[in-house]
């Protein structure tokens, strides 16, 4: 193998495989060192930059980091990444004078925004500090989009919410609210220099099946329903209520009705309970309030006496594999099964919908009905026309229209500034000795070997009746320090210098996860089952040092390290160091500008 | 030093050993020596020898004296036993517990100043009695426990880091143990656990006294470019007269070494070496030969290395002397009182 090229920025980023998995790449190892120190606004403030929403996301994020914490490939669970970031927003001062300053001249160029959830105000907070004059369209009488409409106020308080959403409102957005844009081109005429779409994926799946006309009043769409409860059109439901799909609107749909009235409050998905969509926090979370999850089961019609939803029926089936191994669902050839209902909600699928977009004005659409666009820059087939968030790629996550947001934004600034939009600045990294004193290091690399904490809940009989009352309590001060020293600061990485080495194998001797190996060259196949544990997981990479004296190199399996810095203080000739990288994706002003 | 504890997460696929331990299992406390020192490697590669052996740790005593190289078992073989002896005096405890109990398995470990100054007697006497034990000497050229002072290992000519030079001739303990009558004689370096690992396997399978003397570099006092201790020296001249694997006793052995420049050699408890020389003449049955070896690539500044000597025809103490098979500790009354007949008997020859 080549010797690793680590000035490749790319290298270590995968290396801090939280950040590497997050789509806003947010410095999570960097957040949680100042946690730990009690800093809490630096913490909030750090995670603000990169996922703009901390307080929401520390609450409702699908956290793509947590499966990728590399905790989990050498213990049970990941570190509390996701609850972690809660902490810093619930315990965190006044952040106001910390918030970028707008200038008052403006730069002339005018951007509107199409819809008011994460991709638009991502965008927004990007733009406005550059001078940028922002509008913001937004259907709904508030901004927040899915954030509002779709998270219950058990999950996800209104006050938080509005709190982040107006730190970028009172950033001086010309918000125009129960503005519906209804044709692009009337928007286009207005000579935006820019329009970015962030409407969503807005329309919920109904499910067609016999009986429905008779009984339409009682079958809901579970985003339309959660999104009435938002704004308080709604505040009861029937008391059996059946909520079909296993996704998680379906576990926000379920918990929800319990709360408004739901006595019998069941959930049926068509297919196996280990193959729901939900993420498995939320399916705990239902279960523990009790809720039923009938899997196998096949809705197959409404069943109505005098006009009025009664029952549906389902079919049972059970799950067999064809030759080419796809999963197909056998009917068991049992009786149907009737389930008495007051109420249906559909959870089964949300699609994008552009009607508003006239398709002869430039802008093209593929076979899903997607707009086309450029991956990386977010631009469609229209010069001045962006998408980000679930509009641009369907429904996903809120960090991922962030993440979109970010790169629109960046987009959008080059365009104004007339440069080449797949000139990307690069990202900002730094790599730093941590080194304090012979065996000292300005981290703490003594890491707890205790188990994942809990989030304390708060009492059911409580939560149960009332929907404002936050199920989560978060983590108090003392829980977010245990959870903070379980991080294995990833970020802090083994910088290796072959010609300081002397082979003494001190640190192949020490390191904890037989990671570190002395060993003749070879290709990376024969290299990686040569090692003193194998490195099986081809994720990861070999670092591989340049020839020692010996004639041999230094390979080292980043699968499994600790980060525990002992290899460097066991190393006598400091070719080992350990250094932190930070990494700060290029977004919208990185480039110098007049 | 390191002050903290050594994470316990280890890497999940670690192979794990007839016992189901994995060489973590075989760990001991966390190094107090240098960052960097020769014995910490030495203790890494009895570690793996032990794991690979599948020996059990409670079967195990561990014997040392005073000095950087008699601290290193605190960081192996936790669960072994432990007698951290006098200064020099690590032989004559050895003795006893082995008189005491021969089920167990000795592992000695001294210094060049355990071994070559203050125990030099001792160490003389115990190669002479044919104790069934393993003897490492961590040879690091340099009293380093006391700051670097020349030791009686030292090789003429070789400077200390303060610029000492070395005026008398070494004390070569791999050549004296020989000359003492030690059945298994062998040499290696900390820093090539090819050589050392599979050198301590079979050392601990032989039965008789087994002696491997291991250069160990002393990173802080002695291991300038004018040291013929330390790394770079030892890297640069070290040469094996031969290259051994070692096949544990369980194993199957599917290929045959007996032919030409490779010897395939039957250890008592069944285990097999399989000894590849790399030195045409070099005859590891042969005392005088491994002694010309010895003198012959000192000459040239060079290091032999590798099993040495190697005799399996001497029988140990426990032979010369017909011992008790069974330990000391679990002899009971009726083993150690032969009855008021046989006294009786054993009386009369004296009237």
């Amino acid at each position: 193998m080549k010797p690793t090229d680590f000035t490749d920025p790319d290298y270590f980023h995968k290396v801090v495989d939280c950040q590497w998995a997050c789509p806003a790449h947010t410095p999570v190892p960097e957040y949680i060192r100042l946690i730990a120190e009690k800093r809490y606004t630096d913490a909030y403030m750090i995670n603000w930059h990169s996922n703009v929403f901390p307080g929401i996301l520390g609450r409702t994020c699908d956290r793509p980091c947590e499966p990728a914490c590399r905790r989990s490939r050498v213990e049970e669970q990941p570190v509390a990444i996701c609850r972690l970031k809660r902490v810093a927003a619930d315990y965190k001062s006044d952040i106001r004078h910390l918030l970028p300053e707008v200038p008052k001249k403006k730069n002339g160029k005018h951007i509107a925004l199409v819809g008011g959830g994460p991709a638009s105000l991502t965008v927004a907070r990007d733009l406005l500090p550059l001078g940028y004059q922002i509008t913001l369209f937004e259907k709904d009488q508030k901004s927040g989009g899915a954030m509002r409409t779709q998270i219950p106020r058990f999950r996800l308080p209104h006050a938080v919410l509005d709190e982040e959403l107006n730190y970028i409102l009172n950033m001086g957005v010309d918000h125009r609210f129960n503005e519906e844009i209804t044709s692009m081109q009337a928007l286009l005429d207005e000579n935006f220099d820019a329009v970015f779409v962030g409407t969503g994926a807005p329309l919920g799946k109904g499910l067609n099946l016999p009986g429905q006309e008779k009984c339409k009043d009682n079958i809901h769409i579970g985003i339309e329903w959660l999104a009435n409860i938002a704004f308080e059109h709604v505040s009861s439901i029937g008391k059996n209520v059946i909520v079909l799909g296993g996704g998680n609107t379906a576990m926000d749909c379920c918990r929800t009705a319990k709360r408004l009235g739901g006595e019998n409050v069941t959930v049926t998905v068509r297919s196996g309970f280990d193959e729901m969509k939900a993420s498995p926090w939320e399916i705990e979370d239902a279960q523990a309030e009790d809720i039923p999850v009938l899997n196998f089961h096949v809705p197959r019609g409404y069943i109505h006496e005098n006009g009025k939803l009664v029952a549906m029926e389902f079919e049972k089936v059970r799950r067999e594999y064809d030759a080419d191994g796809k999963r197909l669902l056998i009917p068991t050839g049992e009786d149907p099964m009737i389930l008495p209902c007051d109420d249906v909600l559909c959870a089964i699928g949300q699609e994008n919908s552009f009607p508003w977009i006239e398709r002869n004005i430039g802008i093209k659409f593929d076979q899903w009905n997607l707009p086309v666009l450029d991956d990386v820059t977010f631009q469609s087939t229209h010069e001045k026309v962006f998408f980000g968030g679930d509009a641009a790629l369907g429904p996903d996550n809120i960090i991922t229209a962030v993440a979109h947001g970010h790169e629109a934004a960046l987009s959008i600034d080059l365009l104004c500034q007339n440069q080449d939009l797949n000139q990307r600045p690069a990202p900002g990294t730094t790599l730093d000795s941590q080194k304090m004193g012979i065996h000292q290091w300005s981290y703490s690399n003594d890491i707890s070997n205790e188990l994942r904490n809990q989030v304390p809940h708060a009492e059911k009989a409580k939560t149960l009746n009332d929907i404002n009352i936050e199920v989560e309590l978060g983590f108090n001060e003392q829980l977010a320090y245990e959870e903070t020293m379980r991080c294995l600061n990833c970020d802090v990485q083994t910088v290796f210098t072959d010609n300081l080495c002397i082979e003494c194998d001190a640190c192949a001797d020490i390191c904890p996860t037989d990671c570190i190996t002395f060993t003749g060259n070879a290709e990376e196949k024969i290299l990686r089952t040569n090692l003193m544990a194998p490195a099986g997981n081809t994720d990861q990479d070999l670092y591989v040092s340049g020839e020692l004296s010996t004639g041999r190199i230094m390979a080292k399996n980043e699968d499994l390290c600790l980060h525990c810095g002992l290899c460097a203080e066991r190393c006598p000739t400091n070719a080992w160091d350990m250094r932190k990288y930070l990494f700060n994706t290029a977004k919208a002003g990185s480039l110098c500008q007049k | 030093m390191t002050y903290i504890r050594k994470p316990k997460f280890r890497h999940p696929q670690l192979k794990t050993n007839d016992l189901g331990f994995t060489h973590r299992d075989y760990e001991g406390a966390l190094t107090t020596l240098c960052a960097g020192c020769g014995h910490d490697s030495i203790s890494a590669a009895i570690i793996q020898a032990a794991t690979e052996m599948s020996l059990p740790p409670h079967r195990v005593a561990k014997l040392s004296g005073i000095g950087c190289s008699s601290k290193i078992p605190a960081y192996f073989l936790s669960k072994s036993h432990g007698f951290n002896s006098v200064h020099g005096r690590m032989p004559s405890v050895a003795t006893g517990a082995n008189l005491a109990n021969k089920e167990l398995a000795y592992l000695g470990v001294s210094g060049d100043g355990d071994s070559a100054s203050i125990g030099l007697g001792q160490f003389c006497h115990i190669v002479r009695r044919r104790i069934n034990m393993l003897y490492i000497v961590a040879n690091n050229g340099t009293y380093g426990l006391t700051k670097g002072q020349l030791s009686a290992t030292s090789d003429i000519g070789s400077r200390t880091k303060s610029g000492e030079e070395s005026l008398y001739n070494n004390i070569d303990l791999a050549a004296l143990a020989i000359e003492m009558g030690a059945s298994f004689v062998a040499r290696s370096f900390s820093g090539d656990k090819s050589q050392l690992v599979p050198l301590i396997q079979a050392g601990l399978s032989h039965k008789g006294f087994a002696f491997i003397d291991v250069i160990s570099p002393c990173v802080t006092f002695n291991n300038t470019d004018l040291s013929t201790h330390g790394y770079k020296n030892t890297w640069e001249n070290y040469e094996a007269l031969s290259s051994i694997d070692y096949v544990p006793m369980r194993e199957e052995i599917t290929t045959s070494y007996s032919t030409g420049e490779d010897k395939e050699i039957t250890l008592h408890d069944g285990s097999v070496i399989h000894l590849h020389k790399t030195s045409k003449n070099y005859e590891p049955n042969d005392k005088e030969n491994a002694l010309h070896h010895i003198n012959e690539y000192k000459k040239q500044g060079k290091i032999a290395t590798g099993l040495l000597y190697i005799n399996q025809d001497i029988s140990d103490l426990h032979e010369l002397l017909d011992t008790v098979d069974k330990p000391f500790n679990s002899l009971a009354t009726q083993d150690l009182c032969p009855g008021a007949e046989t006294l009786k008997t054993i009386n009369d020859t004296f009237r």
